[in-house]
């Protein structure tokens, strides 16, 4: 039951990431590989903060300041210098990588014995249930600071994916996504998509660093290598998010991106718990979004023989 | 209202694909001035229409509105001012976006946005109210994606997005070409009846000759990058469709000249 509620949890502080990586991927139709810099960024950032005695709080909102203006980089190099926007990404994320060690002075720090946001929802639980170590929870015995810590992540994330979705639903949100989806358009009912596109990698790179800022502070440290990987995560979070829910509006679309970031985590811990060996998790990962992304294509095209054999015969 | 001065603009200047697009085109549109743009294939009307509308910036020579000096300013500064609908009847619109939203974002052309919220409910019932003469139904279907639609169904939508706030300029890109005779005929009717109540300043490129004899109120014939004809009103009056085919045929003999004597002439002076 531990092993599943930590998956869960895990699997809602990632989808912050996966609400990044939709921003890019789906509104601007670029997967953003600064996520993969950003993440870790803003995981320096509250770890260094943290152990130099700052407020957890205060450490999570700097690092998704951090994110945001890694995000911002990438779109000023992707618009103004008009270099290839998966090229972009790659020139911030190899310069995060040195940013990252210099903001930890060195490339791990443990946030085990630091007050963190986590430690705060411990005693918030100590509060509420008092002694009490463990709670029943529809027929399960639970411990009580695992619960609590659940509840607070998924009140972070609702919370983000509401604002995401209230967001979109604004002129300027509205005119980010008329960008992606058709710039001509938009540019000429007076829109700069430059700087549509700047402010909504920073917005998308802002979510991903926060992700890592909570990340830290719930695994007991940062490591410059966290990163690695994360963006192909947050495409597979994306992805089943989307096979989960068919309807394409905006809504369903955010709030699957945040059930395919907990599904994801828990087809992975299971994986694990049946013996997988974690060395290939990255493969097993990247295959299964090759697969999504191809899957759809496969499908049409078998759709359409199978349509022509029967007009034949 | 419009002023352009001696514009030019060369694509891929010192390649072989080199092409002079405009060749110094002096242009002056009075306020009500609905002028349709002929040409060969070529001719730069396509081009004028792009610099005036910002896609890129002229290689020499300066543009007016209203007054204002809008030769550098970015396409998106100029969209203020001008609506636009373009050739493609897809480029005019957000696919994956509902009718509603697409509205939504032309009733605030060239204002500034904020974090308001696009969509109002008293907006639904304003949008209804005005696609509702364009007698295709999508006032019931305000709330599916853009990208079902029809080309002539999309271009109708673009052109009422164009003008929902009234623009000083219109600019209207061989906006019917890709259509079929029986919905561009009708594009054509409601493009006439907007520019009419409006009293829109419009630029209009066209391939047919019928359009241009019988819509606006002026004629350009633009060949090789410049301005060859200027039909004004009174002309345009006595213009027939034959008149302006025998004036495209004279252009195209002097171009057939054009290289025998160039020849002629190297290879007697050279």
């Amino acid at each position: 039951m531990a092993l599943l509620i930590g998956s869960l949890t895990i699997g809602l502080i990632l989808a912050l990431l996966a609400l990044g990586v939709f921003i890019s991927f789906r509104i601007f139709n670029f997967p953003d590989i600064t996520a993969e810099g950003s993440i870790t960024f803003g995981a320096s950032i509250t770890a260094a903060l943290i152990v130099a005695g700052a407020n957890p709080l205060l450490a999570c909102f700097v690092a998704f300041l951090g994110g945001m203006l890694a995000g911002a980089i990438t779109g000023i190099l992707h618009t103004r210098f008009k270099i290839n926007g998966l090229l972009s990404g790659i020139l911030v994320m190899t310069a995060l990588y040195s940013i990252n060690l210099h903001v930890m002075g060195k490339s791990n720090v443990p946030l085990i014995s630091e007050a963190t946001i986590f430690t705060w929802l411990e005693s918030f639980s100590a509060l509420m249930f008092g002694a009490k170590d463990e709670v029943n929870l529809l027929g399960w015995m639970v411990n009580t600071d695992d619960v609590v810590v659940l509840l607070g992540m998924l009140l972070i994330t609702v919370l983000f994916g509401v604002a995401l979705f209230w967001f979109f639903k604004t002129d300027i949100g509205t005119s980010m996504r008329a960008t992606g989806n058709n710039a001509q358009m938009i540019r000429a009912l007076g829109v700069n998509t430059k700087m549509m596109i700047i402010l909504g990698l920073a917005i998308s790179n802002g979510m991903i660093a926060l992700s890592g800022a909570l990340l830290a502070q719930y695994q007991g440290f940062a490591d410059v290598q966290m990163g690695l990987g994360m963006l192909v995560w947050g495409l597979a979070s994306v992805i089943i998010g989307e096979a989960l829910i068919s309807k394409k509006t905006l809504g369903y679309i955010i709030s699957g991106a945040i059930m395919g970031s907990i599904l994801f985590r828990l087809l992975v811990a299971i994986a694990l718990r049946w013996g997988m060996n974690p060395n290939d998790l990255k493969l097993i990962t990247a295959v299964f979004v090759f697969i999504a992304l191809i899957l759809p294509g496969l499908l049409d095209k078998t759709r359409k023989t199978k349509l022509s054999i029967n007009i034949q015969s | 209202m419009l002023t352009t001065k001696s514009l030019y603009k060369t694509f891929n200047p010192g390649t072989a694909n080199e092409v002079r697009a405009l060749q110094g085109v002096d242009l002056e549109l009075a306020e009500g001035n609905f002028v349709c743009v002929l040409g060969t294939n070529g001719s730069g009307k396509s081009t004028l229409l792009n610099a005036v509308a910002g896609t890129f910036f002229p290689d020499h020579g300066s543009i007016l509105l209203d007054g204002k000096d809008i030769t550098h300013w970015p396409e998106h500064k100029r969209a203020k001012y001008i609506g636009r609908v373009f050739q493609n009847p897809f480029s005019g619109t957000a696919p994956d976006m509902t009718i509603a939203e697409n509205l939504a974002m032309a009733t605030r052309r060239g204002q500034p946005r904020g974090l308001n919220q696009v969509l109002h409910k008293s907006f639904l019932a304003e949008f209804a109210h005005r696609v509702k003469p364009l007698n295709m139904k999508l006032e019931e279907r305000l709330e599916n994606p853009i990208g079902k639609l029809s080309g002539g169904q999309r271009q109708a939508l673009t052109l009422l997005m164009a003008t929902w706030r009234k623009p000083k300029l219109l600019l209207l890109d061989e906006h019917t070409a890709a259509l079929d005779p029986k919905t561009a005929a009708r594009v054509i009717q409601l493009t006439e009846e907007v520019i009419k109540k409006d009293k829109l300043t419009t630029l209009m490129v066209t391939h047919s000759m019928q359009q241009a004899v019988n819509l606006g109120n002026r004629i350009l014939m633009m060949h090789n990058g410049k301005i060859a004809y200027d039909f004004s009103a009174d002309d345009k009056k006595r213009l027939k469709v034959n008149d302006l085919l025998a004036l495209f045929d004279e252009i195209r003999r002097k171009e057939q000249i054009d290289p025998t004597v160039s020849e002629f002439l190297e290879r007697n002076y050279v």
